[in-house]
């Protein structure tokens, strides 16, 4: 009697499960339904991922910022050099740069330009490999939301999922439920990069007769309306016929997907004209550079610029989207995530001044090319 | 064969701080992925406590909690688990499953079971391309298997005798 008391209650259990797992497949946006569920477990396990992280990053910067400071010199002397090496590169690409938006401006082009990011940190994974998400440590109480992009200083990572209170879900795109609109850069082709079940980025919906090679830089086309255009997505890797008509094109991530620490959700984009003043644009890599811990807020008055940036600051005024990144003012400035910048925006394109940091022609987060002024193809405006 | 239970606190900390390292170490040792803590914990509680009933319930709310991490729909391990949780229960009933070579074997037996079931609510009801690697498949139990063995050591100290 028992033993068939216990199978019962099994048979009802599974029932349940099986039915609330039909019940969350039959509808659209099932999570919205497990909402509850999910933050309680959320809320159950990112207070303790949040505080080993806070305490690992403690000693870690006891340790590389008193302790192990071996080879610092020398690090400091070749870094040097590589300065003054980028700052003859920027000097010709800000050139480059001015002219595409002189022609842009010209033409009437409309872009996207990224207006707010929050930086955040990975505290945890989904812990499964069928589900390839991570968890950051920012939410909607720093105003990230559903369907926002987020992103490295080496490429896109992928998109929020479900934003909690003060941590939010993200899927990866080697996740095989997710997809991005894509474009390869050489040859301007337009795709989709998903995500497969062993958890590799293929290029989908290229045609066998189209010319695709190893090596290939891939961006995002800015046609899903979630990802700002321009954004590095990967390289070709490999090449191969697939079925029916289209190729089979395996992807490298830019991003290094499996040792995310600290991302960029971008909070807000903007749509419009480009500028020729729209030169100094943030990167990506700039941002999370400012936001390093040994660096303290400063409130926008104490910030006072160096005399060789402020100067031309009243000449070359500051873009409206570079405005609202940088800006003390702006929200993401509040919630650990950008910090007022004070120099790189004052700097005119064409000034290599010794003192004032590169900013003129900035390349798109982990890219060459300007996220936040990419040039859009002429028949794609946003 | 003796029966065992647990401090409440026990029975809430520890399927919770499988839950935490599974989603917080893959982060940091990619590998982890191979590793289902929260099923060895099930296998565990469930084992030790004898009863069909505290298994599958041990087994679903493990496994929902372990769902609800993911953006999958919620019930795939929350199934596998609960037939996993069952299963060790009735046969902790039935064996004595204490040294390190029947833990490693049982741990062995159910990593597949759990897998399978697994799969199969993935396939069969969520529709999702899963791809069954033999290779992943053994290597995955093989590592779960020795450290349960390990593991389970440890969490002995935590039992009470009913």
């Amino acid at each position: 009697m028992s033993r068939y008391r216990n199978v019962t209650f099994l048979v009802a259990i599974l029932f349940v499960q099986v039915l609330g797992l039909a019940v969350q497949v039959k509808r659209s946006g099932a999570g919205e339904h497990t909402r509850v569920i999910r933050l309680w477990t959320v809320s159950a396990v990112s207070p303790l991922e949040k505080a080993l992280l806070w305490f690992q990053n403690g000693v870690g910067n006891i340790w590389s910022n008193y302790v192990y400071l071996r080879g610092v010199r020398q690090e400091n002397r070749d870094l040097k050099f590589e300065i003054e090496r980028l700052r003859l590169e920027q000097v010709r690409l800000s050139d480059d740069a001015q002219q595409a938006r002189r022609l842009q401006a010209l033409l009437g082009f409309r872009e996207t330009y990224i207006a707010k990011t929050v930086a955040a940190q990975v505290i945890g994974t989904s812990g499964s490999e069928q589900s390839r998400s991570i968890y950051i440590d920012k939410g909607t109480s720093a105003g990230v939301d559903k369907d926002m992009a987020v992103i490295t200083a080496d490429g896109l990572v992928g998109k929020v999922l479900r934003a909690f209170g003060s941590t939010s879900q993200v899927l990866l795109i080697n996740d095989q439920s997710s997809g991005v609109g894509v474009i390869l850069d050489k040859t301007r082709l337009q795709g989709v990069i998903k995500g497969t079940a062993a958890g590799e980025v293929i290029l989908e919906k290229v045609m066998t007769d189209e010319q695709v090679s190893p090596g290939d830089r891939i961006v995002t086309s800015g046609g899903d309306q979630i990802f700002p255009k321009g954004i590095t997505v990967g390289t070709v890797m490999k090449v191969s016929p697939g079925a029916d008509l289209f190729l089979n094109i395996r992807v490298k991530p830019s991003a290094s997907l499996s040792r995310l620490e600290e991302v960029l959700v971008i909070t807000k984009k903007e749509d419009r004209p480009p500028s020729v003043a729209d030169s100094n644009s943030v990167r990506a890599v700039d941002i999370l550079t400012q936001r390093l811990p040994s660096v303290p807020d400063k409130p926008a008055a104490d910030a006072a610029p160096a005399p060789e940036a402020t100067k031309p600051a009243a000449a070359a005024p500051k873009p409206q989207g570079q405005a609202a990144v940088n800006s003390p003012a702006g929200p993401s400035t509040g919630q650990g995530g950008v910090k007022p910048a004070t120099s790189p925006t004052a700097v005119p394109p064409k000034k290599a001044s010794p003192t004032a940091k590169p900013a003129a022609s900035a390349p798109a987060p982990g890219g060459s090319q300007p996220a936040s002024s990419q040039p859009t193809t002429g028949d794609q405006p946003h | 064969m003796e029966v065992y239970r647990f401090n409440p606190l026990v029975t809430i900390l520890v399927p919770l701080g499988a839950l935490f390292l599974q989603a917080f170490l893959p982060r940091h040792f990619h590998f982890f992925f191979l590793f289902d803590l929260p099923l060895l914990v099930v296998i565990f509680f469930s084992v030790a406590r004898r009863s069909q009933v505290a298994g599958l319930l041990t087994g679903s709310l493990i496994g929902l909690l372990q769902d609800a991490l993911t953006h999958q729909p919620i019930g795939m391990y929350g199934i596998a688990k609960t037939v996993v949780g069952y299963g060790a229960s009735s046969l902790g009933a039935k064996l004595d499953i204490e040294n390190v070579g029947a833990r490693f074997l049982v741990t062995l037996f159910f990593y597949a079971v759990h897998e399978v079931v697994y799969f199969a609510v993935a396939r069969g009801l969520v529709k999702l391309t899963l791809e069954w690697s033999w290779g992943h498949e053994i290597g995955g139990a093989l590592l779960n298997a020795a450290t349960a063995a390990i593991l389970f050591t440890l969490l002995d100290r935590l039992k009470q005798r009913a």
